[in-house]
């Protein structure tokens, strides 16, 4: 009995955005990334084409972070005591894009100055050839005068800058307009305040195609689902037309999923949940597996076992 | 899917002869398309136009019942492709394969483990759902001795693996009064198949390798009296599964495709080379439309991360799982413990709750009418504000059993402490950790002083 396949075919595609620049773009970087551009679900090549997988970022802190996990501080050792270092170890574990975490302070509690983190984003781009993004450390002021200063150092380099928030975003839309960056916007779990954000930040002048927005997810077992839903919700109204929401996707399942006790601790935990370090690895491996096939374009993970898992499953999906 | 009036209109007699009690066949059927009227109820309709209404009005996919002595499990009956669309609503019943070439005392061990694997998640007792015996060794009556020891070990329903109608049927006699499923007819069996489910009354798996054999069969068994039916497009990469089971999918929901519309069998293990990338796959297939799904590897780590996944993803997004609003006590407070607050929604209620009980230490938990959201998500919608946070200090009665006047506030919610302040005077308000997971140490600092 012939069956007609039901393929469905989209009016709408996402935009795709190349981050980092080689020195023929007028950067350093030793490749650019580029993510989205797809005119079909995810992994459904058979109703369109998806040109650029989904990316791996791995997330770079510019100082130790004490507070993680003894498994992230074991899988990362002392590489993890300097940013540069820690970069080209990301490199190594197959990361396709860094993130530069800056935080408020500097060991010892002195806020992290202008200066700083100018020095932090040198040492980095020096480390790695892969293409950045820098994160503030999330608080305005900090954000605002820590990101001018990284914009004007990271000139030519096609990084991404974030996190624009709908409370802050025009210092950060404003330096990266300046020095031809792209920006990241993230809103809590909402369709409708993902594009107001993104319509805000192009009203700015920024181009949609160096917009990347974050709708905000969660880990495994902790409200994953909103987001999820929230993600499939904003990729079927690119795909159906949407303008102001056929921007990649950027999510974090690496902080969603180590920040649960499931990934963090080992000690004090029902017998239920079997051995730590392979729930641990699961746990970050599947919220990423999970919020691919809703639609993420860029997974910010922070395991290298994580990293290999995932992206042994991207290559066998998007596998012709 | 549904007819309209007119559709049903056209398969009445078309005499207008009243005896239903309408004026019209029209108006009988408009009453019917409400669903206001019996079919039953015209006497003169025939036979044809009864099947006809009767195969409209059957769910799209088909529910499958699969049952041992103490649990079934039902799946199938879904309406939706994306679950905001309304919601998925028979979660994918879970099993695990043992094969009979494993010796009978390690069959019954991992039958045991497995099935007497749970695990408590918001307050639910998650477990696994039943066990596929596989025969492996192509023998009848190894086959038969392998899931009477799999039968004897759990009262969780079966899957009978075997593509010899004659060990299948060796197997299905060891399975005795339950309703296992039957895998698998194919082209080559599917007649002896076919009779050994429909004589015992239980469902039958199809497998072929293109929709267009999947459907081919499904004809046959139907039309040998089949009608609990389960499909199995045979692929095992997870590119091609996600592909193919979105297109039975479709197919099922889109065009109302009777020959596809049952639910679907998978097999992670065959498609992974180890337990995390099975998981992955399992993963893919629970988001993405499985029926049964059929693990080759169990370990609790696995079990609970694939069993929270399939909460998450078959929960009512129009009904978030929410926690009354009001006090609770936590390791029997006093009045001079500490009071924290949260919001009801249930993961966030649960992780704090948790953690609390999990340091020990007595304390009391308010839980705040957040219409379900977690804390931030409420902030940011203006559902857990200053105003809040003091309407249920103030309407617990909490103060009435406390003999301080502090209150701890989630960290992620810090910059509201000034305004709560404002609105509960003469209460001094503490700024707890951002996450649940270090409760315990904050809490080991207090002190009422
Ligand atoms: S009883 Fe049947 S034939 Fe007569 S009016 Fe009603 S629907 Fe028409």
């Amino acid at each position: 009995m012939p069956v007609e396949i039901p393929v469905e075919k989209w009016p709408g595609r996402v935009l795709e955005a190349t981050i980092g620049a080689t020195a023929a773009e007028g950067g350093t970087r030793s490749r650019v990334v580029k993510v989205g551009g797809e005119n079909t679900l995810p992994f459904m090549l058979t109703d369109g084409e998806m040109p650029n997988p989904p990316r791996i970022a791995m997330e770079v802190l510019d100082r130790y972070p004490e507070d993680w996990s003894p498994l992230l501080l074991e899988a990362w050792g002392d590489a993890a005591r300097d940013p540069a270092q820690w970069a080209k170890a990301a490199e190594d574990a197959g990361a396709d894009l860094v993130l530069l975490q800056l935080s408020l302070t500097r060991d010892g509690g002195k806020p992290t100055t202008a200066a700083d983190a100018r020095a932090i984003t040198r040492a980095v781009l020096q480390a790695t050839g892969l293409p950045i993004m820098v994160f503030g450390p999330g608080q305005v002021d900090a954000d605002n005068e820590l990101l001018v200063a990284v914009a004007e150092e990271a000139a030519g380099e096609r990084i991404v800058l974030g996190i624009c928030e709908e409370k802050n975003y025009r210092t950060i839309v404003a330096a990266a307009l300046a020095s031809g960056h792209l920006v990241n916007g993230r809103t809590a779990m909402d369709v409708n305040l993902a594009k107001q954000l993104n319509i805000l930040i192009a009203d700015m002048g920024m181009p949609l195609d160096r917009i990347i927005m974050d709708p905000t997810t969660a880990g495994l077992g902790y409200g994953i689902e909103y987001g999820y839903s929230v993600m499939e919700r904003l990729r079927l109204a690119a795909l159906q037309g949407d303008k102001m929401t056929q921007l990649p996707m950027l999510v974090t399942p690496g902080f969603e999923a180590w920040r649960q006790k499931e990934s963090k601790v080992g000690e004090g935990v029902p017998a239920s949940w079997g051995d730590w370090r392979e729930r641990a690895i699961l746990w970050e491996t599947l919220t990423a597996t999970n919020l691919l096939l809703a639609g993420a374009n860029v997974l910010v993970l922070r395991h290298p076992e994580t990293v290999r898992r995932v992206r042994a499953f991207i290559e066998r999906m998007m596998a012709k | 899917m549904a007819l309209t009036g007119l559709q049903i209109y056209k398969l009445l007699p078309q005499t207008n002869c009243k005896e239903c009690g309408y004026p019209t066949c029209l108006a009988f059927a408009m009453k019917l398309a409400a669903k206001q009227a019996e079919l039953s109820a015209c006497p003169y309709v025939s036979e044809e136009a009864k099947a006809q209404l009767d195969a409209a009005a059957a769910p799209p996919i088909r529910l499958v019942t699969v049952q041992g002595p103490g649990h079934k499990v039902s799946v199938g009956n879904e309406t939706v492709i994306f679950r905001h669309e309304k919601t998925f609503y028979n979660p994918p019943g879970l099993f695990v394969r043992v094969k009979d070439t494993t010796p009978i005392t390690d069959i019954q061990k991992a039958v045991q483990e497995a099935m007497g694997y749970s695990v408590v998640y918001v307050g639910m007792i998650l477990h696994l759902d039943g066990v596929a015996v596989e025969a492996a060794s192509g023998n009848p009556d190894t086959f038969a001795a392998a899931v009477k020891a799999a039968r004897e070990a759990t009262d969780r329903p079966l899957i009978l693996i075997a593509s010899d109608p004659a060990v299948m049927k060796a197997g299905l006699a060891a399975a005795d009064d339950t309703r296992p499923l039957l895998y698998a007819a194919t082209a080559e069996n599917w007649q002896e198949m076919a009779a050994l489910a429909k004589g015992a009354g239980v469902p039958l798996a199809v497998r072929a390798d293109s929709l267009d054999g999947l459907a081919e069969l499904t004809e046959k068994v139907g039309g040998a009296g089949v009608q609990d039916i389960v499909l199995d497009p045979g692929v095992r990469d997870p590119a091609g599964t996600l592909v193919t089971l979105t297109h039975l999918r479709r197919l099922a929901l889109k065009k109302n495709f009777r020959p596809l519309g049952f639910p679907v069998i998978t097999f992670p293990g065959e498609g992974a080379a180890d337990a995390i990338e099975e998981a992955q796959l399992a993963a893919e297939h629970i988001a993405k439309y499985a029926g049964f799904i059929v693990l080759d590897r169990f370990s609790p780590a696995m079990a609970y991360a694939l069993l929270a996944w399939r909460v998450n993803i078959y929960t009512n997004p129009q009904e978030p799982i929410k926690v009354q609003p009001g006090i609770y006590e936590i390791n029997n407070p006093k009045p001079d413990s500490p009071v924290m607050i949260t919001t009801n929604f249930s993961i966030t209620y649960f992780s704090v709750a948790n953690e609390v009980d999990g340091s020990g230490l007595p304390g009391w938990l308010l839980v705040a009418d957040a219409e379900g959201m977690s804390v931030l998500t409420a902030w940011a919608a203006g559902k857990f504000d200053a105003e809040k946070i003091a309407k249920t200090v103030k309407t617990t009665g909490i103060e009435e059993r406390i003999a301080h006047r502090k209150l701890i506030i989630p960290g992620a919610v810090a910059v509201l402490m000034g305004e709560v302040e404002e609105e509960l005077p003469g209460w001094q308000i503490l700024v707890g950790p951002r996450e649940a997971v270090d409760l315990p140490g904050y809490l080991k600092l207090w002190s009422v002083n």
